[in-house]
């Protein structure tokens, strides 16, 4: 009981402060803050915080460098569209 | 300095101190004289090896320890004086003038052994005491229950009613009570007023069996009633309103003169013969309620004649019965005299009720140590108290359970889990606790705490059982949730007085559970229920509701509890409820420290009109609370008590006495919040108050004061001037008195009033006033004046003491360290510190210093050794700024010659002191040379004592680091055994200590120097033996040391022979061996590249062995092998490793899912996060949990640790959204 308490808690813990985390239940189904849903914002998060790679892209698009991250950063919100209607 | 010079130092300052004879402390009969401890440096000291030269040196001498050792030095008492006197003197004998001097054996002190006990009780002041006061409450409604049904149980309404009530009832109390202290004439019309009353009450009430007799008094035998009533009604009238308890508790009449009437004739005689049926006649005056209350027919005298058949007829029911023939060959027993003996008289039972009874079980109480510890269905318990019958009885009562109902059984089953969890071995315990928690809910919460709650509540509960019981409180709590509503105020009832237990962690888990108490039950249902306690008669009762008010608060959040506590502190009906309200204020900013700081304003204004109160407590409690939350806020805040600071402050003006202590507290805690010239404008205006209560005789108040006055010093706007001109003088007229010195909290107050006075206006101005008390004659005060001097000069410096200061400082200091007869650590701090702040400066004092301690050094006392031992090590660094070598060496002498002594403590603090001395010298320049010390130090490592061991070791080690050239290999090598063998400390504390403290140290040692000095085989070869001992603690530590030979003599030393041990068929070997490899390879690091493919067929093996721990330490030895080779081209093994660790996933013994996890992060930093995930991403969403969940582990640990790495290798998932099209540019 004890040890199942603490992974518990150790579980929230981690949760709280990684939100891309996940756990047994986490589910297929829409839920913003898990992955698989949480992939999308972590590659942006990526493609930003390495500039070689952002260099990269623009050079091949055509586009600066400045547009491409706005766009990218403005795709984060809500990359995979809204959270759907609460059932209850 | 030359020795000559230092001897005539000492000679004169011998020679000085002798003249004042009345100091103690150079008196020759405090020396030691048989110096037998003392080893001569020319004489070899470890006879194990060497022998000594002049044979045994005790031979002839009686070794052994004499048994009448009167330990009395003082031999004149024995022949007097020699002269002879005409009268004799008459004394006690020596025996018992010595009778407590020397205790024996058999002279326990009981107070000890009580202490011992602990039980809670038994440290408990009075006022805790009267947690025994409170009952447990009936259960109460749920007001708040989600489907709307309150359950059974007392309402909100009928609690407070009854309340109200009992306020009454103190009410009249209090008033009958002053009513008669003031005179007897009043008190007779109450008197007759009561009786009165009680009449009537009477005629309503009866329907006892004294009601009973009462009608028919005539009756000649019954005689009874006339006369008690008579009696008790006198008796009433001394006590009036104890007339109706006595029926409850029956001690309470003792005094009831009994006529003879009183007695039942036939039972009256001298000899009780009722009392046959008992084993032990119980006295007649026993019984506090007289035998009248049998039934009379069934008397003796009624039974001297056999009632008829139509008698019978008449008493008995006549349908459904028939009458049964006697069994053929029975016999009525027609001899009288054993008709007399064979049916007992009905005798009253302690419990009231008539009628013969079994003895009932409690009996086996008597019985003390045959208390059985094997319960039925519970097993071995650890202990089994008396108490615990009473609660846990029904389990050896060995009742039928196929005959009980569910109901039944699961009390049964409650208790029995209970009781294996109070009394328990740990496991038990643990096993009882888990399922206690987890069918919590089937339990239900009534006979789960029904169950509890009167356990807690027992006198004789220890610390364990209490914590215990707790715990389980606790883990149902959780559990239950809304359903333990009902029960709350009971719970709080038994978890109050926690919140006010000398422990401080019965405290924390009092919050504890109140917090998750509160959070289970919701804020409205703890506020309906304990609003009824704010204004409880009791006091006690209030405090511990106000404590737990703010526990509440601080569980559900400030804001929420506001509004209530607004109104209470408002409140209009009584002022204790206004009390309460203000002290839950005042717990919640002790309780939360600064985490008030966003409510200070609502907190501050909910209480600020208290201030202003009427009645005295409550303002005096309102400004403790303001001062606690000041307290709390500091250093912010200030704006948020601007309202009250105009009443506080007129408050302050007017007060007297104890409601002004609390003013000033308040006042005193405001000031440092504010900003400078405010600050120094109320100083000032307060100052005039706080010497006019310098002079005050209260102590709360000198407190307050000496408080006060810190604070103030400490503000920006004071200065040093002012405080020197107006403040000092005053303050050290009035608190440096002998007396403070006395009182341990006004010592501790003065000496930090002091020091803080002291950051403002200097060392000097201090150590100046302060400096002459050093040589005052008490001993209390001069320990005051010398923390005082040391807390200053520790954080100012002496760069402030003038020339001829310093001189009287020294002087004094020497002086009081002399002359202390309780060796104190503040002594020997205040010394070190004086010392050392004056560094250089301290020279022309040093001789003088160092002959003191030299001298001190040889005392028959072993703590006056111990601490000058102590102080060379604090002034050691002083003495070689000083440029005292010569003073050094000879401290290094006389140490060495007392590395004989018996005391551990004190041998600890010699090696200390060497160790110091080594280390400022150099070991170069040690005086006695090292080869001479080091050999001594040998067999002192066989100490089992932790200090001489922690100290030996680091004076050893210090050696060995910087002079190991000094000696030789062989004596390394012996000294390495040493060791060794010292992890084989037979207390698991000392043991971890060892490993903690200077295991590893030791073994670094022992290590590097067996391995440097005469090469890796030889060592290898000891250690690969020890790896086969049993001992698992000299395996582990074996194992290590083989790590750190592997690191200094290169791995291809060890691995070789390391893993042919291995081969060897015998699961603790095959252990160690890998325990060994994850040392070696935690150590080498990176070196590991070139070994991986050498170990790799060994780990496969390790990895598929059917044994748990095996798999798990090969573990762990993959995880230290792929740590070492990231980015170091070892892919393929890494792999191959990956894929015997993955079957292992599904492990569920928490250290082998641990090891194996750990395992696989690390090979995944090895291999990358993308080989590794492809394991991954498969099982994240199977259908089965149990396969989902290590799954899920091992993402967010990658997750955690490389996120960034991950996005290359998300798999590609065919929902539009989460397509990733940028991925798909190509330049």
């Amino acid at each position: 009981m004890a040890d199942k308490l603490r992974a518990t808690q150790q579980l929230e813990q981690l949760q709280a402060r990684y939100v891309g985390t996940g756990h047994a239940d986490t589910t297929k189904l829409y839920q913003p803050l898990f992955p698989p849903h949480r992939i999308p914002k972590d590659t942006y998060a990526s493609y930003i915080g390495h500039p070689p790679l952002l260099e990269y892209m623009s050079v091949a698009t055509g586009e600066p460098m400045a547009k491409m991250r706005t766009r990218f950063i403005e795709k984060m919100i809500q990359p995979v569209g809204k959270p759907p209607e609460k059932e209850d | 300095m030359a020795d000559a010079e230092f001897e005539e130092i000492k000679r004169m300052q011998q020679e000085r101190n002798a003249m004042k004879s009345k100091s103690k402390a150079f008196d020759p009969s405090t020396q030691r004289t048989d110096n037998t401890t003392k080893a001569a440096l020319t004489e070899t000291f470890d006879t194990t090896l060497y022998d000594r030269a002049n044979g045994d040196k005790f031979a002839g001498y009686n070794t052994s320890i004499p048994a009448n050792d009167d330990g009395d030095d003082d031999v004149d008492m024995d022949g007097g004086d020699g002269t002879r006197r005409l009268v004799g003197q008459y004394t006690a004998s020596k025996e018992i003038m010595s009778e407590f001097a020397n205790a024996g054996d058999d002279d326990m002190d009981l107070m000890s052994a009580k202490a011992k006990g602990g039980q809670i009780a038994d440290r408990e002041t009075d006022y805790q005491k009267r947690r025994f006061q409170r009952q447990l409450t009936p259960t109460r409604k749920d007001a708040f229950a989600s489907d709307g049904a309150e359950g059974e149980g007392r309402s909100y309404r009928e609690v407070m009613l009854e309340k109200e009530l009992e306020r009454e009832e103190e009410r009249v109390r209090r008033r009958i009570e002053e009513k008669l202290k003031n005179g007897d004439g009043e008190s007779d019309d109450a008197e007759h007023e009561a009786t009165l009353k009680d009449e009537e009450a009477d005629m309503e009430n009866r329907d006892g069996a004294t009601d009973g007799t009462r009608k028919r008094k005539k009756r000649w035998d019954v005689g009874v009633d006339d006369n008690t009533v008579v009696v008790k009604e006198e008796d009433t009238s001394k006590k009036r309103s104890s007339r109706w308890d006595v029926a409850a508790a029956p001690d309470a009449t003792p005094v009831v003169k009994r006529s003879r009437w009183d007695q039942a004739p036939s039972l009256s005689a001298a000899t009780p013969v009722g009392n046959q049926g008992l084993v032990t006649p119980i006295h007649p005056t026993v019984n506090a309620t007289p035998v009248p209350s049998l039934p009379i027919t069934f008397g003796h005298g009624d039974r001297n004649a056999p009632l008829s058949d139509e008698e019978l007829d008449e008493m008995l029911p006549k349908e459904g019965y028939k009458i049964l023939e006697p069994p053929p060959g029975y016999a009525p027993i027609r001899t009288p005299a054993r008709k007399l003996m064979s049916t007992p008289a009905p005798m009253a039972s302690s419990s009231g009720i008539g009628g013969f009874m079994m003895q009932e079980p409690e009996n086996a109480r008597i019985l003390g140590k045959q208390m059985p510890t094997d319960i039925p269905g519970v097993g071995d318990l650890q202990f089994f108290k008396a108490e615990d019958m009473v609660y846990f009885g029904k389990l050896v009562d060995g009742g039928d359970e196929n005959s009980m109902t569910v109901e039944e059984l699961k009390e049964r089953k409650i208790m029995r889990l209970l009781l294996k969890v109070k009394n328990g071995t740990p496991p038990m315990r643990k096993t009882a606790l888990r399922q206690l928690t987890d069918n919590a809910r089937q339990f239900g919460a009534g006979p789960l705490f029904n169950q509890i709650l009167p356990l807690l509540m027992e006198k004789t509960l220890e610390d364990q059982e209490r914590h215990l019981l707790v715990k389980v409180i606790d883990r149902i709590l959780y559990k239950l949730d809304d359903l333990v509503r009902p029960y709350v105020h009971k719970i709080l009832v038994v978890i109050e007085p926690l919140l006010i237990d000398q422990d401080y962690y019965a405290r924390v888990e009092g919050r504890e559970i109140i917090s998750n108490l509160s959070k289970a039950a919701g804020l409205a249902h703890m506020i309906s229920t304990m609003r009824p306690d704010i204004d409880h008669v009791d006091e006690y009762v209030r405090n511990t509701t106000a404590r737990a008010f703010a526990v509440v608060a601080s569980a559900l959040g400030i804001p929420a509890l506001l509004p209530f506590l607004r109104a209470v502190c408002r409140s209009k009906k009584s002022w204790q409820a206004r009390h309460t309200g203000v002290k839950i204020v005042q717990q919640i900013p002790i309780l939360m420290g600064c985490a008030i700081l966003p409510h200070l304003k609502g907190l501050v204004d909910c209480i600020g009109p208290n201030l202003e109160d009427e009645q005295a407590k409550v303002r005096t409690v309102t400004s403790l609370a303001i001062a606690a939350l000041a307290e709390a806020a500091s250093p912010y805040g200030i704006e948020s008590f601007d309202t009250i600071l105009n009443p506080l402050w007129t408050g302050a003006k007017k007060q007297r006495g104890k409601g002004l202590a609390g003013f000033l507290k308040a006042v005193g805690y405001i000031i440092p919040l504010m900003d400078e010239e405010y600050a120094n404008y109320y100083t000032s205006e307060v100052m005039e108050i706080l010497l006019r209560e310098f002079q005050s005789p209260d102590e709360e108040m000198k407190k307050v004061v000496l408080k006060v006055i810190s604070q103030c010093a400490g503000t920006e706007g004071v200065t040093a001037g002012y405080l020197k001109e107006n403040v000092l003088p005053e303050f050290f007229k009035a608190f440096w008195v002998r007396r403070m010195a006395l009182d341990k909290r006004n010592y501790r107050q003065v000496v930090e009033t002091t020091v803080d006075l002291g950051q403002k206006v200097g060392c000097g101005e201090i150590i100046e006033r302060v400096v002459d008390h050093l040589k005052d004659e008490s001993e209390p005060y001069r320990k005051m004046t010398l923390e005082s001097v040391e807390k200053v000069i520790a954080s100012l410096g002496a760069a402030d003491i003038g020339e001829r200061l310093e001189e009287r400082l020294v002087d004094g200091v020497l002086f009081a360290f002399q002359e202390q007869t309780m060796e104190d650590v503040v002594m020997l701090n205040g010394f070190g510190t004086v010392v050392n702040a004056l560094g250089t400066r301290c020279k022309p004092y040093l001789p003088q210093i160092v002959s003191t301690i030299l001298w001190r050094l040889n005392n028959k006392s072993s703590a006056v050794r111990q601490q000058s031992a102590d102080l060379i090590s604090r002034i050691a660094v002083v003495m070689k700024q000083c440029g005292e070598d010569a003073l050094m060496g000879k401290l290094g002498v006389v140490l060495y010659e007392y590395l004989g002594e018996e005391y551990p403590e004190v041998l600890g603090s010699i090696l200390g002191a060497l160790r110091s001395i080594v280390t400022v010298v150099g070991i170069n320049s040690m005086q006695p040379p090292i080869k001479d010390l080091l050999p001594r130090l040998t067999p002192i490592l066989r100490n089992r004592h932790e200090k001489v061991q922690e100290n030996t070791i680091d004076l050893v080690g210090r050696i060995a680091d910087r002079g190991a050239e000094f000696v030789s290999a062989r004596e390394w090598m012996r000294i390495c055994f040493e060791l060794l063998d010292m992890l084989k400390a037979h207390k698991k504390g000392i043991r971890r200590a060892a490993n903690n403290t200077f295991g590893k140290q030791s073994i670094h040692i022992h290590a590097r120097f067996i391995a440097k000095a005469i090469g890796p085989q030889d060592v290898l070869a000891t250690l690969l033996n020890n790896l086969r001992v049993q001992e698992r603690q000299s395996r582990v530590c074996t194992a290590v040391a083989i790590g750190i030979v592997a690191e200094t003599c290169a791995p291809f030393t060890v691995l070789p022979a390391l893993m042919n041990e291995y081969r060897v068929p015998e699961l603790n070997v095959q252990n160690g061996v890998l325990k060994s490899l994850s040392f070696l390879f935690e150590y080498i690091g990176e070196m590991a590249k070139d070994y991986v493919y050498a170990v790799t067929p060994l780990l496969e093996d390790a990895l598929i062995d059917r044994d748990q721990v095996h798999r798990q330490t090969a573990a762990s030895v993959v995880k230290h092998v792929a740590l070492g080779v990231v980015g170091l081209g070892c892919e393929d093994a890494m792999m191959h490793l990956l894929n015997l660790l993955y079957p292992n996933m599904f492990e569920t013994s928490p250290h082998v899912i641990d090891r194996i996890i750990e395992a696989i992060d690390a090979i995944r930093m090895a291999i990358g996060p993308g080989l590794v995930m492809n394991y991954v991403w498969a099982g994240l969403f199977h259908p089965a949990r149990k396969v989902r969940t290590p799954y899920w582990r091992l993402y967010n640990n990658a997750y955690v640790q490389s996120a960034d790495c991950l996005v290359p290798f998300y798999p590609n998932l065919d929902e539009d959204k989460l397509q990733r099209n940028d991925l798909m540019i190509v330049l």
